[in-house]
């Protein structure tokens, strides 16, 4: 089973301090802390533990400045065979239809059963790369796929839906699959194991190598052009307590006291 | 005249939320801009839905063909493909959903018509759409412009816009199935429900939601004694149930449970949308977030920027010292 799995390199932001830059039309990036986008980590182990099972290859690829090494050297470490960076600065300003088309001209001429990708990227959160590819592959897909059964070239799945709710589809072989959080429990991986894959070769292919044109990729070539970054109006905000943490703890008490929840 | 579709989303015999949601939006859309509007009804046997929503919209573009019994996105994809070339709808709105997310994207690139996921707002200035949507959590929203083109399509967020109440008398329009076959290389099994029985968090009153900001399982027992003590019962974002600290039957949000305790307190939960969806009907709020600018403030009625670690034994022990005190 030789696997490929599209990886992005994304700023943690949960706990950051965002700050638009001065175009208003990004982040700025400085300070930000970057790793493996959450979806792909689980994407990785999926394909690592099938590799493990079943034999084969798992490919690691990402669209990305140099920057982003560092997420595909943690794959290597964690037992991916091979990784690809795909970079140009024509690259940049490119929308996740841009970034499937970049990753389609890398694909379609390597061998592969299946390719995952993440149900959705934790910065942008499009959720499309991976249906968008299945589609200029001509190749099915099934999208948050929380488990995999493969047999007889079909890939039988469990799709999240609403509320708990699964369904089982389907799929046959080759096709896209985009892994949703919790389908497995990534393995830790060791400093050494990093440090291994450190020697690991990383092929880096740009927008001529790829067969692309300019009015392709970037912002010539996405559906979405970003007019502006704006800090979300709150509609209601809510009032702040301070003071000491017992301060604190002794005015929520009041309020659940007043409400006859204690 | 120029239409505007809006896609039904259906399950197990019931219309979906999203659908009257979408309406909403696409009625106002449609008002402004002096287009007409149309529901996309697809499936088998599903006259009824049909009546029910002709009461949103003037038109109801009703596809009934057994291949679409179940949701299938190779199908849908093909039906709705043929309708968008033939009928050359300005906007499609289909909900971002499961059923939406395995659908748009790979209709939107068979078409090659521009699509934006997950949006929450989206306005047609002549004939060029402009829609908001959000980035890294909740932090940041954007204003983004599609390229121009003919045709659009948008996924909706859900619990966006208000459900659209029936107002109309619209008309049915059976338009015959273009399928001739069943989908070749996918194929829909069966449901999977969520298995009975564990902790029913819908039904309780007092709930203490945590999230990653708990940082490590060995704190479980700290936030169940708070639990404890308001006499609750621990609820959870996504990731707590994803790393196996929590049972998903108590992860509160979309693809968990919608809750609606007289209390919800939310610990180290940034406010993710999949999460508040399923808690802000709470009739009270409070968060702990180190963040001040965590998204879950905006849901809250009170806030707190601390240290959850620092708030959660002092506030037990202040809840403790109240029950003692009445004793
Ligand atoms: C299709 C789909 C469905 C989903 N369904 C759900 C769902 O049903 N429910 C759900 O919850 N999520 C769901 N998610 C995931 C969701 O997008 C978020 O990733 C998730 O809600 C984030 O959880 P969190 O707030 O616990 O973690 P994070 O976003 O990582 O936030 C952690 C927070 O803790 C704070 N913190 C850290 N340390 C401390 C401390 N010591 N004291 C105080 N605060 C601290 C940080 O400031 C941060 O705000 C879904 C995602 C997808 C794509
Ligand atoms: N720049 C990128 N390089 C490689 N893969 C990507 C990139 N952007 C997105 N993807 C893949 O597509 C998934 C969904 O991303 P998105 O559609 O942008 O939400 C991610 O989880 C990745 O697997």
């Amino acid at each position: 089973m030789d696997i490929l799995v599209c990886v992005k390199h994304v700023p943690e932001t949960a706990e950051a301090d965002i700050k638009i830059d001065s175009t208003g039309k990004t982040i700025e990036k400085a300070g930000l802390v970057f790793d493996i986008n959450e979806w792909d980590d689980y994407a990785v182990e999926e394909a690592v533990r099938i590799k493990e099972k079943l034999g084969g290859t798992v490919t690691v690829i990402t669209v990305g400045s140099e920057d982003a090494n560092s997420t595909l050297r943690k794959c290597l470490a964690r037992g991916a065979d091979k990784a690809i960076r795909l970079s140009d600065p024509k690259f940049e300003g490119s929308d996740s239809y841009a970034i499937a088309k970049i990753l389609h001209k890398a694909i379609k001429d390597l061998p592969f059963d299946l390719i995952f990708t993440g149900a959705q990227a934790g910065d942008d959160g499009y959720a499309m790369v991976g249906p968008i590819l299945a589609q200029l592959l001509g190749i099915p897909h099934a999208t948050m796929v929380k488990k995999i059964e493969l047999k007889n070239g079909v890939a039988r799945v469990n799709r999240e839906l609403e509320g708990g709710l699964e369904e089982i589809v389907e799929v046959k072989l080759p096709a896209v699959l985009t892994i949703q959080t919790g389908i497995n429990e990534p393995r830790y991986v060791s400093i050494m194991g990093i440090r291994k894959a450190m020697k690991k070769e990383i092929k880096v292919l740009g927008m001529t190598e790829l067969g692309l044109s300019e009015n392709e990729v970037g912002e010539a070539g996405s559906w979405i052009k970003i007019e502006k970054l704006y800090v979300p109006p709150v509609e209601k905000q809510a009032e702040f307590l301070d003071g000491t943490p017992e301060e604190i703890a002794a005015k929520i008490a009041e309020i659940l006291k007043a409400r006859g929840l204690v | 005249m120029k239409e505007i579709f809006i896609l039904a989303e259906h399950r197990r015999g019931e219309i979906r939320d999203i659908t009257f949601e979408m309406l909403t939006k696409g009625k106002e859309l449609a008002e402004k801009t002096n287009m007409e509007l149309a529901v996309v009804l697809l499936g088998k046997d599903v006259k009824e839905h049909a009546k029910t929503l002709s009461q949103h919209a003037k038109k109801v573009l009703l596809i009934e063909d057994e291949k679409l019994e179940n949701f299938n996105s190779e199908s849908y994809q093909k039906v709705l493909s043929h309708l968008i070339k033939e009928r050359k709808p300005l906007l499609t709105l289909i909900g971002h959903t499961s059923f939406g997310m395995d659908l748009a994207p790979s209709l939107a690139a068979s078409l090659n018509i521009p699509l934006a996921t997950d949006c929450i707002d989206l306005e047609i200035e002549d004939s060029a759409l402009m829609v908001t949507r959000q980035m890294y959590g909740g932090k940041v929203n954007v204003k983004a412009r599609l390229r121009q083109a003919e045709s659009y399509l948008v996924t909706v967020r859900q619990a966006t816009f208000p459900a659209e109440k029936a107002s109309m008398n619209g008309e049915i329009i059976e338009i015959p199935s273009p399928l001739s076959e069943e989908a070749a290389n996918k194929r829909f099994i069966e449901y999977v429900l969520p298995p009975p029985g564990g902790v029913d968090i819908t039904a309780a009153e007092v709930l203490v939601g945590i999230g990653r900001g708990i940082k490590d399982e060995s704190n479980l027992p700290l936030v169940e004694d708070l639990a404890k003590a308001l006499g609750g019962v621990l609820a959870c974002s996504r990731p707590i149930v994803d790393k196996g600290w929590l049972p998903n039957d108590r992860q509160v949000g979309t693809s968990g449970k919608t809750v609606k305790p007289k209390l919800y307190i939310a610990l180290g939960i940034s406010g993710a949308f999949q999460h508040v969806l399923g808690m802000k009907n709470s009739d009270l709020i409070i968060a702990v977030n180190k963040d001040p600018n965590a998204p879950i403030f905006s849901v809250a009625d009170y806030g707190i920027v601390e240290d959850l670690f620092k708030i959660v034994p002092s506030l037990k022990d202040k809840i403790y010292e109240l029950k003692a005190g009445k004793a």
